[in-house]
């Protein structure tokens, strides 16, 4: 089976998707000639030209406002929004207009649009270059937000986030890009929407994850299976609508939950996931709903050690694991 | 009674391509926008409907503009004071009043949304939300996918010259001058954004001299003069189908209620300010322009008059005898399927 890294996984599927449904397009800053700052739609300009891979101006507003209206107008747009952290002047448009047009006019009106951003931090992007944005769009009804972490997740997912009838979020970990590699399978095979994924089976310690911290999870669960601690890492993939079977099914068997993301902690996505897990698993459990998120700071500082101090990791979701096994 | 068939064609609208019926049709539209609006005020100070917001002073305007366009084919993406906009695109008297009462077959949005959100599927009038100007981008996304998909359409967007300010329409008509898209933005300028006049939120006398910026004609017209807006509207839509890309139309309307039921305009407005708006009202002059040209006559003019009255009184009374919706669908269309739609901590708790 091909190997491929988190992005090729990207590109390709998006070229696939163009060439299988001519209502696709592509729109964003750079997304053209250039080919995405990261290269993600490289080589989409070249096979499809102008009309179908638009460089916009720099107005994120735009992007996903033209976008919704495509979508209304047949189209099924992919936009890129260059870094999450760029996406709130488009948040009135996300939450406001795409989230709600479905609902408010009674179904008349759908938004097939897939918002694509690559997200996260330890890449030496500062505040405004590592940003997780997550829970401001999980916490909206009409949304779907998407979290792949491997080179086959992000195939599938994506497949199903273009096709999907509604507006989809899909995050793609910009530090992942070029160091995971996977198994990609050249089938049209999909990945559903709302399931998440046994990544690492396990009886003592289940750890949710998705993203980046999916991998810090299984590494940090490798880690303790030396020391004689059995962790399930369940890994996400998508946030909204929330796999709530698998996650739960896994609490109940192992009795404890702990919860990573990268986001600061505070009101972040895991506390969701948390109080869900309160409110639907409470006899199961043998300890604290616990959560390893980033620090209470407004961003991901510069300086190599500020970043690795704010950083998620291995070692930290280690530490968690053990105390929870222990509890 | 005398047949519209038997009178001899004038040449009132010939220089516009207009007929006498089309005249007569468009007369109607902004006679019957304004009864439905004047009846809403009644249903609401009678407390059958909690809230108005109006469309009073724009007709004339809007279905000059609207009249440029083909039901059916092209776009629109309306706000909230668009009542004479969607009646000439297609929407009916009943549809705007179940809208009011917020009824289960309300087609704008099966009575989720506040009065004055219309949109109709059907008639490719996009839903509107309460944020101002978001539907600009809409409507000019939906004129690239009309390039795209070589579908022909024109989209047409409206708002006041209040919400012109907001930085949606920078951002859309930079994009769509750019792309030079089928695209018309129209600015109903009332002169005021609920209680601040257009001297306080535009900085230049006319909104038309920002196309400027953006190399796309930019073009002011008396709003109350129907003719003068339908031409207006007229062209930008051959300019749009031939590939020229977007005009701004500036139309010089007037309000002639407060901003909505919730205001009271006298506060901020003099007695003689308001007094003089009633003459920059369309709805007499278009009729006394008709009656000049001698395209209206009395008998056309009763016949009209009893259609709209009769017009309205069926459509407050079918929208008095609707059901409201039922709180067990509520949770529907949240998405495409409603399975995915279910609430995650939707549980029944069990004792512990």
């Amino acid at each position: 089976m091909p190997v491929r890294t988190f992005i090729d996984a990207i590109r390709e599927t998006l070229a696939d998707e163009m060439r299988r449904d001519p209502s696709v397009i592509v729109l964003g800053e750079d997304v053209g000639k250039k080919g995405g700052v990261f290269l993600a739609t490289d080589g989409l300009w070249a096979e499809f030209g102008d009309e179908r891979v638009i460089d916009t101006p720099l107005t994120e507003s735009l992007i996903v406002g033209a976008s919704i209206g495509a979508a209304v107008n047949g189209l099924r747009p992919v936009c890129e929004i260059q870094f999450a952290d760029f996406i709130f002047p488009a948040f009135n448009q996300i939450v406001s207009e795409a989230a709600r047009m479905r609902y408010r006019s009674n179904n008349g009106y759908g938004v097939p649009m897939t918002i694509r951003a690559p997200y996260g931090g330890g890449v030496h992007g500062a505040l405004y270059h590592s940003q997780s944005v997550e829970a401001f769009f999980t916490h909206v009804p009409g949304l779907k937000v998407v979290v792949p972490s491997t080179p086959y997740d992000a195939r599938g997912l994506l497949r199903s986030s273009i096709r999907d009838p509604d507006p989809v979020l899909f995050f793609e970990h910009k530090k992942m890009y070029r160091s995971v590699r996977g198994e990609v399978p050249d089938t049209d095979y999909t990945v559903p929407l709302g399931k998440a994924a046994i990544t690492h089976p396990g009886t003592q310690v289940t750890v949710v994850a998705y993203g980046l911290m999916a991998h810090y999870a299984l590494e940090a669960a490798d880690r303790v299976a030396e020391e004689g601690i059995s962790a399930e890492v369940v890994d996400l993939r998508t946030l909204r609508p929330l796999d709530t079977e698998t996650l739960l099914d896994s609490v109940r068997k192992t009795g404890k939950c702990l919860i990573v993301y990268e986001d600061n902690k505070f009101g972040g996505y895991g506390a969701e996931v948390a109080a869900i897990v309160a409110e639907e698993a409470f006899d199961y459990l043998d300890g604290p709903v616990t959560r390893i998120a980033g620090p209470e700071v407004p961003g991901v500082p510069y300086n190599h050690v500020l970043e690795d101090w704010f950083m998620v990791n291995p070692d930290k979701i280690a530490a968690g694991i053990r105390a929870l096994a222990a509890y | 009674m005398a047949s519209r068939s038997t009178s001899s064609p004038t040449t009132l609208g010939s220089g516009v391509g207009l007929s006498d019926a089309d005249l007569l049709e468009m007369y109607r539209l902004v006679a019957l926008a304004r009864a439905l609006d004047e009846r809403m005020w009644i249903l609401n100070r009678a407390g059958r409907i909690p809230f108005v917001i109006s469309g009073q002073g724009h007709e004339g305007a809007q279905v000059g503009i609207a009249w440029s366009l083909q039901k059916g084919h092209d776009w629109i993406a309306p706000f909230y004071r668009s009542i004479a906009t969607c009646l000439t695109f297609g929407m009916s008297a009943r549809d705007i009043m179940t809208a009011q009462y917020a009824t289960a077959d309300d087609p704008s949005s099966g009575g989720r949304q506040m009065p004055g959100h219309y949109g109709s599927h059907e008639h490719n009038i996009l839903s509107v939300s309460s944020p101002v100007a978001t539907q600009l981008l809409h409507a000019v996304g939906i004129a690239l996918a009309a390039r795209i998909r070589r579908t022909g359409q024109v989209a047409l967007t409206s708002m006041g010259e209040g919400s012109s300010n907001q930085g949606d329409v920078h951002e859309g008509l930079n994009f769509a001058a750019i792309h030079k898209l089928p695209f018309i933005f129209v600015v109903e300028n009332n002169g005021y954004s609920i209680s601040v006049p257009a001297a306080r939120q535009v900085s230049v006398a006319d909104v038309a001299d920002r196309a400027a910026g953006y190399g796309i004609p930019g073009i002011v017209v008396d709003g109350a003069d129907v003719l003068a807006c339908y031409a207006a509207a007229r062209a930008a839509v051959a300019r749009a189908r031939a590939g020229d890309g977007p005009t701004l139309i500036e139309a010089k309307v007037t309000r002639l209620t407060g901003h909505s039921s919730d205001d009271q305009q006298t506060k901020y407005r003099s007695a003689e300010e308001l007094a003089a708006e009633r003459g920059h009202d369309a709805l007499p002059r278009f009729r006394a322009q008709l009656r000049d040209a001698g395209v209206l006559t009395d008998e056309i003019l009763e016949r009209l008059t009893a259609g709209i009255a009769a017009a309205v009184e069926d459509a407050t009374d079918h929208a008095e005898a609707q059901p409201d919706p039922d709180p067990a669908g509520a949770t529907c269309h949240v998405y495409a399927d409603d399975e995915s739609a279910k609430p995650v901590s939707d549980i029944d708790l069990e004792p512990g």
